[in-house]
């Protein structure tokens, strides 16, 4: 169908696209890897010099790195074992009749329409504050001891706040992948005697395992990046127990200047988002086949 | 599904999906109840809250000690900006991809995406350096840029998947018919492909409002959306319970009458039609 003229009309027309992408690709990553090859401080202007390795070196033997990067890896787990258990449980139940499904959906989606800075300090404030929150009202009214939460154990209340506001993410995704199940199948085994868990097992959790990987997928690129929720409740601390990479980089490059180190951290979250990524791009260009 | 099941069981499941609804959704719901409180009884136990009276003071202070408005104008501007913008781009280039493709046009389109898994962070340094120089700190023009670059390669793979949709025969026919280029983009394409171009909008509208990295990072005062206004309550001003809980219900009211509109795109756009 496609004649000559409409093939350059289509590689104009995509062209701006092409074009704006590439260079919002190449232009920063070139510079992020130029820069973490400098001293290069942002206090000390006009004494950048070439440095090598040396930026990569502190930044690979800072200890505070090492916390990011087990603090990172608990997060997103943390986060993803909250959200995709939950969900999956959350699925199944909204996938029954029940009254009012179309509301229940709504009140469960809703916390995925905040924004990251409304949800964390809600949860800080409102909720786990010593002195107002409801918890500490809670454990006051049972006679207990009120829980300082964002000192006293701040990477689990920000895997909280954050599966808080990525479980109707998962929630969705699953019960969109368990509605295009065949219920066939699963009166046919419930005929032939299957037990519900069995069903479960066998039929509905084979079903939806494209789905979980898509959501484990991308809700691991988005929660390697969690950033406003860390910045609002904790600034990372006490010291660095609730430090992630991201925010690690963004107090290295803009609360010290220290752009060198900075972008060589930068260019470790790029190799480490990049994994991931690769196995998305696989699932998802094996779907655009199909 | 349509499977029988007793009332008694359904009962049973309704109570325990609203039970776990309402506790889902109940921060919301609590901050839009401690926003219509005095700062005074918004600090009280649970009861006690519930039980005092309703005022709606907090959000006149809000906007006539923090100029509330202009956030949220800064907020308008860059997230509907930056997605029509995006459109402008997207369109043209969703349009060649899914009517004329041609052997890479698949590599392109993954390529695309591979855009999208960039971490901001590794890029914040030159980011943040390049926008000193050009003097694009704190400005809405600059945020606006930002944010319809990161959101362009979502804007192309929804529309693209939504135009695939649209039988080739019709375009064809129309071309027999003598239309040109234009007209068939403008009178053919365009009014089949409005309601996918609407929910694109309002998928990425969404995600620009909520964005908080770039925004946190590269605005401060004038052109803060607000994201970055609410960030300013993590001071003890956080503690003025009813003001943060006035704040807040206006920041995310919108969007979330928005999303509620969109779940189904939500799920297209979001996970780039690897499930659908």
């Amino acid at each position: 169908m496609a004649t000559k003229a409409s093939r350059s009309a289509a590689r104009l027309m995509i062209s701006p696209a092409v074009i704006l992408l590439l260079g919002w690709m190449i232009v920063p990553l070139a510079m992020t890897l130029y820069f973490s090859f400098l001293r290069y401080n942002l206090l000390m202007p006009g004494m950048e010099e070439w440095t090598g390795l040396t930026n990569y070196r502190f930044f690979l033997t800072d200890p505070a790195f090492f916390d990011a990067i087990w603090n990172t890896l608990l997060l997103v787990g943390g986060v993803l074992l909250i959200t995709v258990t939950g969900g999956i449980l959350l699925a199944l139940l909204l996938d029954q009749p029940i009254w009012g499904q179309g509301v229940v959906r709504i009140l469960v989606i809703a916390p995925f329409f905040v924004m990251p800075t409304v949800s964390a300090l809600v949860w800080k404030n409102m909720f786990m504050n010593p002195v107002n929150g409801i918890f500490a009202h809670i454990a006051k009214a049972l006679g207990l001891q009120p829980y300082d939460f964002l000192s006293q154990a701040p990477l689990a209340s920000i895997i909280w706040i954050v599966s808080w506001q990525w479980l109707p993410f998962a929630t969705l995704i699953l019960l969109t992948a368990l509605q295009s199940l065949d219920s066939e199948q699963l009166e046919a085994a419930e005929m032939d005697g299957a037990p519900p868990l069995k069903r479960f097992w066998f039929i509905v959790l084979p079903h939806l395992a494209r789905a979980i990987t898509v959501v484990i997928l991308i809700q691991t690129i988005f929660l390697l990046s969690v950033f406003a929720e860390i910045l609002v409740t904790t600034n990372g601390g006490p010291g660095t127990a609730s430090t992630n990479l991201t925010y690690l980089i963004y107090v290295q490059s803009l609360l010290q200047f220290d752009v060198g180190g900075g972008s060589a951290g930068g260019v470790v979250a790029i190799v480490l988002a990049n994994i991931v990524a690769i196995f998305l791009m696989r699932m998802i260009g094996k779907n655009l086949d199909a | 599904m349509a499977r029988a099941v007793t009332p008694r069981r359904k009962a049973l499941t309704t109570a325990a999906a609203w039970t776990v609804g309402v506790l889902i959704f109940f921060p919301i719901l609590w901050i839009v109840i401690l926003s219509f409180k005095s700062e005074g009884d918004a600090i009280r136990t649970p009861i006690e809250v519930l039980t005092s009276a309703w005022t709606a003071e907090s959000y006149a202070t809000v906007q006539e000690r923090s100029d509330y408005f202009k956030h949220f104008l800064n907020s308008v501007t860059i997230s509907v900006g930056s997605t029509l913008l995006g459109l402008v781009i997207a369109i043209p280039a969703a349009w060649s991809m899914a009517f004329v493709p041609g052997r890479r046009t698949k590599d392109v389109l993954m390529w695309m995406l591979s855009t999208k898994m960039l971490p901001p962070v590794g890029v914040l340094v030159p980011f943040y350096l390049m926008f000193r120089d050009f003097g694009l700190l704190d400005t809405r023009s600059g945020l606006v840029f930002v944010l319809m670059m990161i959101n362009l390669p979502i804007i192309i793979w929804m529309l693209y998947t939504y135009f695939k949709e649209i039988p080739a025969e019709i375009l064809e026919a129309a071309r027999m018919d003598g239309a040109g280029l234009r007209e068939e983009i403008l009178y053919v394409l365009t009014p089949m492909a409005v309601p996918g171009i609407a929910s694109t909008v309002l998928l990425n509208i969404i995600l620009a409002w909520n964005e908080a990295f770039w925004t946190l990072n590269l605005t401060a005062a004038k052109a803060a959306p607000l994201t970055a206004f609410i960030a300013s309550y993590s001071s003890p001003e956080g503690l003025f319970y009813a003001k943060l809980s006035a704040a807040s219900t206006m920041a995310i009211a919108p969007i979330l009458i928005m999303g509620w509109f969109s779940q189904k795109q939500l799920v297209r756009g979001l996970t780039f039609g690897a499930v659908k």
